[in-house]
């Protein structure tokens, strides 16, 4: 899924400082799994931010709202009739969520609540570690089921390099270097074999770099299926 | 057991400290609270296992954020005892009293009653 | 290997069986040519070929193929880096015509420290192609005279082309098949990072050679003489991928502050002369970075020089 992180309670103030009144907008989706926008949290938000204007003595009024998702207009559409009583609106959703709002409330100012960062998964409760840079041309089988586009720091398709040590990668000693685990892996399957050759070189057409993406689905849209 | 302790405090009595969210610990503070305290069942004998541990950390949680804000942490504290140590229990209270009175009135209330 | 691939001074040296050694120069962090022509002054006739670093841990200075024109004015050879970190294949197709037309014949094709190691750590990495597949491109460009796509190139360049390999790496029992897979790529020699540990490197070797990887590439020894105790344990622990066995950091404290410079560079040249007859070496790549005024000291110690002419 899609995690993201919390902005700092200082940058989000900063972001509503002139506002009288906001609604914090969570979503169901992702950032509830991630514990980072749910109702919980944009509740705890809400009465933090309440809390420090009031100590300045420049009251807000907070409204929360949580939807069901932000990344679908059907969900999104579903605050038209409060939308418009806000002076601004933060999302806590990742960042898809502000922009599907932005683009269906065009009056209203909305503003990201948190720092989207990777796709990935909890590796225990509380740690959720990257796992996918969405590069378009999964490959993963080619490398005992370990991404090394996403997981090596240098998106090495013919690792490791020089700077692997302890099975700990260069740039950060609690990341594991993810050439170390997949050569571990070959060797201990007894399919070292596998990595002797050069991998071909990658096309990143499909990736970000290509563009900004579209996935459409022809049978999905004409009639109801 | 008949032991006094000072009439500031309101006492709001919970099954189990892990009942004690960190909303109820902020609300109070946004109300007006001059300070909150949890008071839990000494370490390892929670009679639901854990609550008074995961209260702590929701405590730490919030002194947190307080700091965060510019609120004195030492507002918001976390007490372990057991249900038969009334004389614990009241000097918990005076400590806790004791420290805000030292503290102070908590900044959101200064600014309203200025206002 | 019977024509020559590239006509290169290094090529040559080591096609005629001589033991190579290169040495090593960092550009300036600037366009101080002043500075750079003074440090490649020590290094005339002391050896074969010098390498030009490219942006070398991720701290800007000059580029790689700025310097090695450079130092082809002061009448050494370049060996030309080019890491996989900061351009994409364009670029890199790009600069290998441009070095190539201006006289430039080896190529060294290196993975790149990562930029949270330098000065500019925010920068956006590239890594378009990693280090065996920029081998495996200039193969291609020299061997098929074309580009990645296989568009014909107007002139091809043909490189020497070389690898860096590190036997002190882990995991420890794969890096001699990455060597065999660089070699398999294309790589004509390589460079390993600097051995400290020699037993460990001894056995590497022994790997090396019983999978024939000696006699379809070049193997040249890195060495690099330790200046004091400080560097031998800044390196031990900061530097990625750098082994450095106990036994010498004890052996230079062991000696006075002021003799340690002596002790180690006396450590250099005891592995210069194992490596002259260690099997599967064919030469030494001296990296006296900041040191360059100690080379022809070194060379002459080690019993180096003349370098031949061939």
């Amino acid at each position: 899924m899609i995690v993201a992180d919390r902005k700092s309670l200082q940058e989000i103030l900063a972001m509503v400082a002139d506002k009288k009144k906001i609604l914090i907008a969570g979503c169901k989706g992702c950032v509830t799994v991630c514990n980072v926008g749910g109702l919980k949290e944009v509740e705890i938000l809400a009465a933090s931010m309440k809390i420090a204007r009031k100590k300045d003595g420049n009251d807000i009024e907070i409204d929360v709202k949580v939807l069901e998702r932000q990344c679908d207009t059907e969900y999104v559409a579903g605050i038209s009739d409060v939308v418009g009583n806000y002076e601004a609106v933060i999302s806590l959703a990742c960042g898809v969520g502000p922009q599907f709002l932005s683009e269906m409330y065009r009056d209203q100012t909305f503003f990201p609540g948190v720092n989207t960062t990777f796709f990935g998964g909890a590796t225990k409760h509380g740690v959720w570690e990257e796992r996918c840079a969405g590069c378009g041309t999964c490959a993963i089988h080619n490398f005992g089921g370990l991404c090394p586009i996403a997981r090596c720091a240098k998106s090495l398709m013919n690792g490791p390099c020089g700077g692997s040590s302890k099975g700990v990668c260069e740039v950060n000693k609690d990341t594991e270097c993810i050439w170390d685990s997949i050569v571990k892996k070959k060797m201990e399957s007894g399919r070292l074999e596998d990595l002797i050759g050069v991998k071909g070189i990658k096309s990143w057409k499909t990736a970000r770099d290509g563009g900004p993406r579209k996935s459409i689905r022809e049978e999905l849209i004409q009639g109801n299926i | 057991m008949r032991l006094s302790y000072p009439a500031d405090i309101k006492i709001i009595q919970v099954p189990c400290t892990g009942r004690v969210d960190i909303l109820h610990l902020l609300n109070a503070i946004e109300d007006g609270a001059d300070g909150v305290y949890v008071a839990g069942c000494l370490e390892g004998e929670c009679h639901y296992i854990s609550g008074n541990l995961k209260a702590r950390k929701k405590v730490a949680y919030v002194k947190k954020t307080l700091t965060e804000i510019g609120i004195e942490p030492e507002r918001v504290e976390m007490f372990n005892l057991s249900s038969a140590q009334g004389a614990r229990f009241a000097e918990i209270a005076r400590e806790m009293v004791g420290r805000i009175r030292q503290l102070g009135p908590s900044p959101i209330r200064k600014k309203n009653h200025a206002a | 290997m019977s024509e020559l691939k590239s006509g290169s001074n290094l090529e040559k040296v080591l096609k005629a069986g001589h033991f190579a050694f290169t040495g090593e120069c960092g550009p300036p962090k600037g366009a101080n040519v002043a500075h750079l022509k003074e440090k490649l002054s020590h290094l005339v006739g002391m050896v074969d070929a010098v390498n030009m670093t490219d942006n070398q841990t991720a701290v800007v200075r000059m580029s790689s193929w700025a310097g090695s024109i450079l130092m082809m004015e002061q009448g050494l050879e370049p060996n030309f880096q080019m890491v996989c970190r900061d351009r994409n294949r364009l670029a890199m197709m790009s600069d290998i015509l441009g070095a190539y037309a201006l006289g430039v014949r080896n190529m060294l094709c290196l993975s790149g420290d990562h930029q949270s190691f330098g000065n500019h750590p925010d920068a956006k990495n590239v890594h378009d192609i990693d280090s065996m597949q920029l081998i495996a491109m200039v193969k291609k460009m020299r061997d098929e005279g074309k580009f990645l796509n296989g568009d014909d190139i107007d002139v091809p360049p043909k490189m020497f082309i070389g690898a860096a390999c590190n036997p002190f790496a882990d995991p420890y029992e794969y890096r001699v098949y990455r060597l065999a897979n660089k070699i398999k790529a294309g790589a004509d020699f390589v460079q390993t990072q600097c051995i400290f540990n020699m037993e460990k490197f001894r056995d590497f070797m022994k790997k090396a050679v019983d999978m024939g990887l000696h006699e379809k590439c070049y193997i040249l020894a890195g060495v690099t003489p330790m200046k004091n105790v400080g560097m031998a344990n800044f390196m031990s622990k900061n530097v990625p991928g750098m082994d450095v066995p106990e036994s010498l950091i004890k052996r230079l404290k062991g000696v006075e502050k002021k003799d340690q410079a002596e002790e180690g560079i006396k450590f250099a040249l005891e592995q210069i002369e194992e490596f002259k007859t260690m099997k599967g070496v064919a030469g030494v790549h001296l990296m006296a970075i900041e040191w360059e005024h100690k080379v022809p000291e070194i060379a002459e110690r080690a019993g180096v020089l003349p370098r031949p002419k061939v």
